[in-house]
């Protein structure tokens, strides 16, 4: 009993302090809690926490007269070590804003660390729309792209196109399962159906089983509801058995950095939809020249976002003039998001940020005309168009 | 015609495909059983020498220009110096203790050569093109089986044969047995035992670096694609009984089949009925299916 109660008087004098610190001497910190080891560690992984670190040098390096650092961690794909991380930094590291990197799992257990702590939460590796929907809050501002829009633009594509019946390999986790819904949700409202799916382990090396049972569905579509590496290996075992050749692979999460390892020769064709890609115009391009300066690649998608949401995050407590985390959300929420990101970003009621899409095709070898050039843009999809204009009725913070 | 409710074309396929995986589960078995029957090593960094060896062809091709079939060999040699040199240096000092701190030993090794790859390389890995040789597939009516796969049957059955036959019937492999048995006695023979033992673990690590060269082609090359296979292995030989050569050979291709039909079954649980029917197996024969009592 004794031992409990002198934790509990830590726990508080600890909590105290956190509470008493914002004096004008401390710094703004930022946290980064992603995968910096696992399958997804290319898609942001360092190249994120450099991305961010460009961002606080481009302003200024300080604000409101206080040095801004960045912390990063590595939460192992597991959500219990994200959430834990999560509070740990905002009880005893003084942490203003967190950015949360890849899996949808391990940010749905950090976004209820943001509810409790009161903290800004920007995910923007992980794609599950249920962030802005069930597991919302307050908090929160899913930034990047989600499963809703990755659906409108490739499935919808795909589907008018005259790709009427599908078949998915779904990650079995909850952002395969949500992705999975998204798509068949835009596959049926487009005259498509969806003829079968399969629940594949995450980091399952070997798909040939499964893709024999999708060409024995004889679908027109196969639906790649996974990402990383399990989409790598699935789409490089569909080559090799000859089902690309009878069914028309659909990439429903792709990054640059998954098509830049499974090169041109196995990717050419695919659909994709990206929220970013570095050689859309000038300034795509100037960033993409600093980060490559650094990291010896082209960013990601999310690797700009990492970029851009701090950009804002530290413009937003500049003209609130505070960090507390109230202030600064009201600022972001009625903030124009306008940088080399996105040009027409708006953060909805339920806390996704609105911005334009971009449906994109893998270019062939032959088209390709020098380093990291891969897409070409199909359509470019209005933020209405790919989110909704309305927020998500299933997010409890959303008055009605 | 249906079997358990399903088409006949359907179960065939999935044996075919388990059969295949299980040939991989055979060569990394094979590897692992060899070091732990003859050396006493949980070779727990079996996963990153099978990954270095994917490796070692990746780059060999990339930046010398060595093909695949070169690779095969040159690979397996390249990745065996290294596991020789770890014996060596390392895991020699560790013969008279718990066999615990070989594994927490080899299990470190493992993951700084991961932590290495992941570094050079990226964690999305590389592509390694089929052999033009092997392209292609043959139609077997029910499925398509394409070429490379059932040249990964083919060598991996062959390589499982020569090593049980020199193990178990040739005078090396009576001379490597009498000296884990009794290593003085052996030596007092005018054996050069240490020598000996090097040149088993630099085996067994080439046969997991071999089975690398032969996934290659068919995974993508990445620093964890032996991490994720380890454990299963491990399975492996534990349900062949730890240390036998048949075992692991027979288990590795009996399970690869089981989880080739789980996979049409109940996919979600492809990952875990290696380890279901290791522990019923462990219930029915503590000592696993062909391992002394």
């Amino acid at each position: 009993m004794k031992g409990e109660i002198s934790v509990a008087a830590c726990v508080a004098a600890l909590a105290l302090s956190a509470s008493t610190r914002a004096a004008a001497s401390d710094p703004v910190v930022i946290g980064i809690i992603d995968d910096f080891t696992g399958v997804y560690a290319d898609v942001q992984g360092q190249g994120g926490v450099e991305a961010v670190k460009m961002a606080v040098a481009d302003s200024g390096g300080s604000v409101l007269g206080r040095k801004v650092t960045v912390l990063s961690a590595d939460h192992q794909n597991k959500p219990d070590i994200g959430a834990s991380k999560f509070r740990e930094w905002a009880d005893q590291g003084g942490l203003n804003m967190l950015i949360g990197g890849s899996n949808t799992g391990v940010n749905i257990a950090m976004a209820k660390v943001a509810l409790a702590k009161k903290v800004p939460f920007i995910p923007i590796g992980p794609g599950g729309s249920s962030l802005t929907g069930a597991d919302c809050t307050p908090y929160s501002i899913h930034y990047a792209y989600d499963t809703t829009a990755l659906a409108n633009g490739t499935a919808s594509v795909i589907v008018k196109s005259g790709g009427k019946s599908w078949f998915f390999i779904t990650a079995d986790y909850a952002f395969g399962t949500q992705l999975q819904d998204s798509a068949t949700k835009v596959i049926n409202a487009n005259g498509g159906k969806v003829l079968g799916a399969v629940r594949v382990p995450l980091g399952t090396t070997d798909f040939s089983s499964f893709l024999l049972q999708a060409q024995a569905s004889g679908a027109q579509v196969l639906g790649l509801a996974n990402a990383g590496t399990d989409f790598s290996n699935s789409l490089k075992s569909a080559n090799e058995f000859g089902i690309t050749k009878t069914m028309k692979p659909a990439a429903l999460l792709a990054f640059l950095s998954d098509i830049h390892s499974l090169t041109l020769q196995t990717a050419q064709g695919l659909y994709l939809t990206t929220a970013w890609y570095w050689d859309l115009n000038e300034e795509t391009r100037a960033f993409a020249k600093r980060f490559f300066a650094i990291m010896k690649k082209e960013p990601t998608s999310t690797q700009a976002a990492y970029y851009s949401a701090t950009l804002q995050y530290l413009k937003a407590v500049k003209a609130a003039g505070t960090t507390d985390a109230d202030q600064v959300m009201a600022q972001l929420r009625k903030t124009r998001i306008s940088d080399m990101f996105t040009k027409d970003g708006y953060i909805r009621a339920d806390g996704l940020m609105v911005h334009s899409m971009y449906v994109m095709q893998v270019k062939t070898p032959a088209e390709s005309k020098y380093p990291w050039d891969y897409y070409r843009v199909i359509k470019v999809m209005s933020g209405e168009d790919a989110y909704g204009s309305q927020p998500d009725p299933s997010c409890p913070f959303v008055k009605r | 015609m249906t079997v358990f409710g399903m088409p006949l074309p359907v179960i065939l396929g999935q044996l075919t495909l388990g059969l295949v995986n299980g040939s991989f589960y055979a060569l990394l078995s094979l590897g692992l059983a060899v070091i732990f029957g003859l050396l006493g090593i949980v070779n727990f960094a079996h996963g990153a020498f099978y990954m270095l060896g994917a490796f070692a062809a990746y780059i060999g091709l990339q930046y010398f220009g060595v093909n695949y079939w070169f690779a095969l060999v040159l690979s397996p040699l390249a990745v065996a110096l290294l596991g020789m040199l770890i014996e060596r240096l390392f895991l020699r000092h560790l013969y008279s203790l718990d066999p615990l701190y070989g594994l927490l030993l080899t299990f470190g090794v493992g993951l700084i050569a991961e932590g290495i790859m992941r570094d050079r390389f990226g964690a999305s890995g590389k592509s390694y093109p089929v052999p033009h040789l092997l392209q292609g597939a043959f139609d077997l009516g029910f499925m398509v089986l394409p070429i490379y796969r059932a040249w990964v049957v083919v060598a991996s059955l062959a390589v499982c044969a020569i090593t049980w036959f020199l193990i178990e019937r040739t005078r090396l492999g009576a001379t490597l047995r009498a000296a884990t048995e009794n290593a003085r006695l052996v030596q007092a023979f005018g054996i050069n035992v240490p020598l000996m033992v090097m040149g088993t673990y630099g085996a067994g690590v080439a046969i997991a670096a071999l089975a690398g060269v032969l996934a290659a082609p068919v995974v993508q090359v990445s620093p964890l694609m032996g991490s994720s296979l380890v454990i299963v292995v491990f399975a492996v030989v534990v349900v062949g009984g730890m240390g036998s050569i048949a075992g692991a050979i027979v288990s590795g291709l009996l399970l690869g089949v089981a989880e080739g039909l789980t996979k049409v079954v109940y996919p979600e649980a492809s990952n875990i009925v290696v380890f279901v029917i290791m522990a019923l197996v462990l219930i029915w024969r503590p000592a696993g299916l062909f391992g002394k009592e």
